[in-house]
């Protein structure tokens, strides 16, 4: 082992000497890596973010949230059963409060009706289309992880009493108001005034999906009063222990059939859903991203490290006759084969190294410029990204190596 | 020169070959480089083996230096048998027993003298301290004292050869294997490397020269001539009337 490490520390000095007498040749060589390592690293954090921002659009439906709806989170083969379904109705949830409120022990907190729309909304000279609306109790805080960053959601008052009054995401104040507070200011909505009581802070949005930041919510009252056509509509229900989702789920399933009066005979003819139906829904396809931009990107890399090969056939061919000569002087095999893979993978590592600088500085850019596109540069990519840079110089290197270790050393002095 | 043909004592017994043979394959042909030699090297000899371009002179000179084994025959060196050993064994003994000095010096060019030398030790596993002393001395030994830290570009041909000479000593080999060590030098320069040569054989060294140079041969306390693959004479001293006007 000590020998080893020996061998090891002279073959990387020998290495080190022989890039820098070759300095033109290894930088050139290194560029493939280098370009390699780039796209392989820009693509890790490309991934990594698109994983944080599907996490981040995730933990808006909340981890231990159910939800009442006509069709399952998923991809479902027979849709003419679904499509028949009754509409869930935003009057189940008062049922089923009252019914919770009635059961001892009961895994489920509130149930809370949500109904949607898509509307313009207009301020002053300023409107936005397709927003989001909508409509819900003040229990809905307890269901989502929704925060104010200026004034409130609508209390209970507000709520039972259908106020006109809006609380309205990020983006949306964003552009209606881009140089004044929204707070108490009236928007247009539907030809119709709201009061703007809170802005929610900002999520970022990602592939557009559940982002609050370009969604208002008004009470439910208000809602049935001015929105009614198109309308979809849920119930969530909050859940005691997140541990015991299944229960829960099961306790919801009796109280809806008993809502809808189903007979035992009968199937469910609504769906409960969680947000982990709707990661495994999403997960292969974050996943097949995954996988095919590093197939791509990681050709790059393979070009780079034929380069690499290319350079170490040759270095092994110029200098056959010092490799006889290394050998006359009494190096072994295994000497002549880690002096050229530690050489081919010392490049690598040069190239990484300067790869994911590159990469580094690009990211902090692209984050700096866009700042909505998440990206994730971690200590977890570096580590991989020089451990890759290794693995490509040790493969890249090992056929010339070999080749150089299995060299006659009588033929091998000779060669002129 | 006083000792020039003094007689010695023979040392122990370091190349003890016999009737050993070496056959190429060249195309359809064999080649039979080597047709049964057998030859005694003791400690402390000076020899040079001579003889015409195909005569087998460097096959054997291989063959001594274990750069390639036998197609058959014995051949032990210092008592061990190395005829059959493997590609490893063989390069332990190279390291370790032989020092080699080549016709084109066969130094590394972007390394300095001193990295030159060292080369044999860092093959040994020698730690740098211990290392770089001993190349320095055995540097100053054959005069370049003030040029440890040179390339070899930086180094006349005499000088380089003086490198070389220094490399093939470092690790105190039991042989130096010699391969027309004068052949890329001028005259004046080659007898300066003979001048150093016959030092180190007064110091106790054995020395091999393998040449086609009369006058380089004429050295050598012992002189054998190949020709076709055979021993054609074996004689102490030099013999002059042997005729090798036909070889360039």
């Amino acid at each position: 082992m000590k020998r080893f490490l020996y061998e090891l520390g002279e073959s990387w000095k020998i290495a080190v000497a022989q890039m820098r007498s070759n300095l033109t040749r290894s930088t050139l060589t290194a560029l493939g890596v280098i370009i390699g390592i780039v796209a392989v690293t820009l693509m890790g954090t490309a991934i990594g973010g698109i994983s944080i921002g599907f996490d981040k659009s995730m933990a808006v439906l909340g981890d231990d949230v159910l939800y009442v709806t006509q069709w399952p989170w998923k991809v479902v083969d027979d849709w003419w059963n679904y499509r028949d379904r009754k509409k869930i109705k935003t009057e189940y949830a008062e049922m089923l409060n009252r019914m919770i409120e009635k059961t001892p022990n009961s895994n489920l907190i509130v149930a809370v009706p949500t109904s949607s729309v898509f509307r313009s909304i207009k301020y002053g000279g300023n409107q936005v289309d397709n927003v989001f609306v909508l409509g819900t109790t003040s229990d809905f805080i307890v269901t989502s992880t929704i925060d104010c960053k200026e004034g409130r959601f609508f209390n209970e008052l507000e709520s039972r009493g259908g106020a006109s009054v809006v609380v309205i995401g990020y983006d949306v104040a964003d552009a209606l108001f881009p140089s004044e507070s929204p707070i108490n200011k009236s928007v247009l909505i539907n030809g119709q005034l709201f009061k703007v009581v809170g802005v929610n802070t900002r999520q970022g949005t990602f592939l557009g999906l559940f982002s609050w930041d370009s969604m208002v919510a008004m009470p439910l009252g208000a809602f049935n009063k001015y929105f009614s056509t198109n309308t979809e509509s849920d119930v969530r229900v909050k859940v005691k222990d997140k541990t015991k989702l299944a229960d829960a789920k099961d306790e919801l399933t009796g109280l809806m059939r008993r809502v809808r009066g189903l007979g035992p005979e009968k199937k469910d003819d609504f769906s409960i859903n969680e947000q982990q139906a709707f990661k495994s829904t999403l997960d292969p396809i974050k996943n097949s991203i995954a996988i095919s931009g590093l197939f791509i990107t990681g050709l790059s890399l393979f070009v780079g490290a034929i380069g690499i090969m290319n350079i170490t056939f040759v270095s092994v061919k110029e200098r056959t006759k010092e490799i006889g000569t290394r050998k006359a002087l009494g190096a072994r095999r295994r000497t002549i084969l880690l002096q050229f893979l530690i050489e081919s993978t010392a490049l690598c590592l040069l190239g990484g190294f300067i790869g994911l600088a590159f990469a580094y500085v690009m990211c902090f850019g692209i984050g700096k410029a866009f700042p909505s596109f998440p990206i994730n540069f971690s200590a977890g990519l570096v580590i991989v990204s020089m451990l890759v840079s290794v693995m490509t110089g040790l493969f890249s290197g090992f056929a010339p190596a070999w080749t150089a270790s299995r060299l006659d050393p009588v033929t091998a002095l000779r060669y002129e | 020169m006083e000792t020039r043909n003094s007689v010695r004592s023979v040392g122990p017994l370091v190349i003890d070959i016999e009737n050993i043979t070496k056959d190429y394959v060249m195309g359809e042909e064999i080649v039979h480089a080597l047709r049964g030699v057998s030859l005694q090297i003791h400690r402390n000899e000076y020899i040079a083996i001579m003889g015409p371009s195909g005569s087998g002179k460097s096959t054997l000179m291989n063959m001594l230096g274990c750069l390639d084994t036998p197609t058959s025959g014995r051949y032990e060196f210092n008592g061990k048998s190395v005829a059959e050993m493997n590609d490893d064994e063989l390069a332990a003994i190279r390291n370790r027993e032989i020092g080699f000095v080549f016709q084109t010096f066969n130094l590394l060019p972007r390394s300095t003298s001193l990295r030159n030398v060292e080369l044999p030790l860092i093959y040994a596993g020698i730690d740098p301290e211990t290392r770089e002393q001993r190349a320095a001395e055995v540097l100053t030994d054959v005069g370049l004292g003030d040029r440890i830290h040179h390339k070899p570009n930086e180094l006349s041909g005499g000088q380089r050869q003086r490198v070389a000479v220094a490399r093939a000593l470092v690790n105190r080999p039991s042989i130096i294997l010699a391969d027309e060590p004068t052949g890329n030098l001028d005259s004046k320069t080659g007898e300066e490397i003979m001048a150093l040569f016959e030092d180190l054989y007064q110091r106790g060294n054995t020395i091999i020269l393998v040449t086609h140079e009369r006058d380089i041969a004429s050295h050598a306390r012992r002189t054998v001539h190949l020709r076709d693959g055979l021993i054609e004479s074996d004689h102490a001293g030099f013999i002059p009337e042997i005729d090798m006007a036909t070889v360039g």
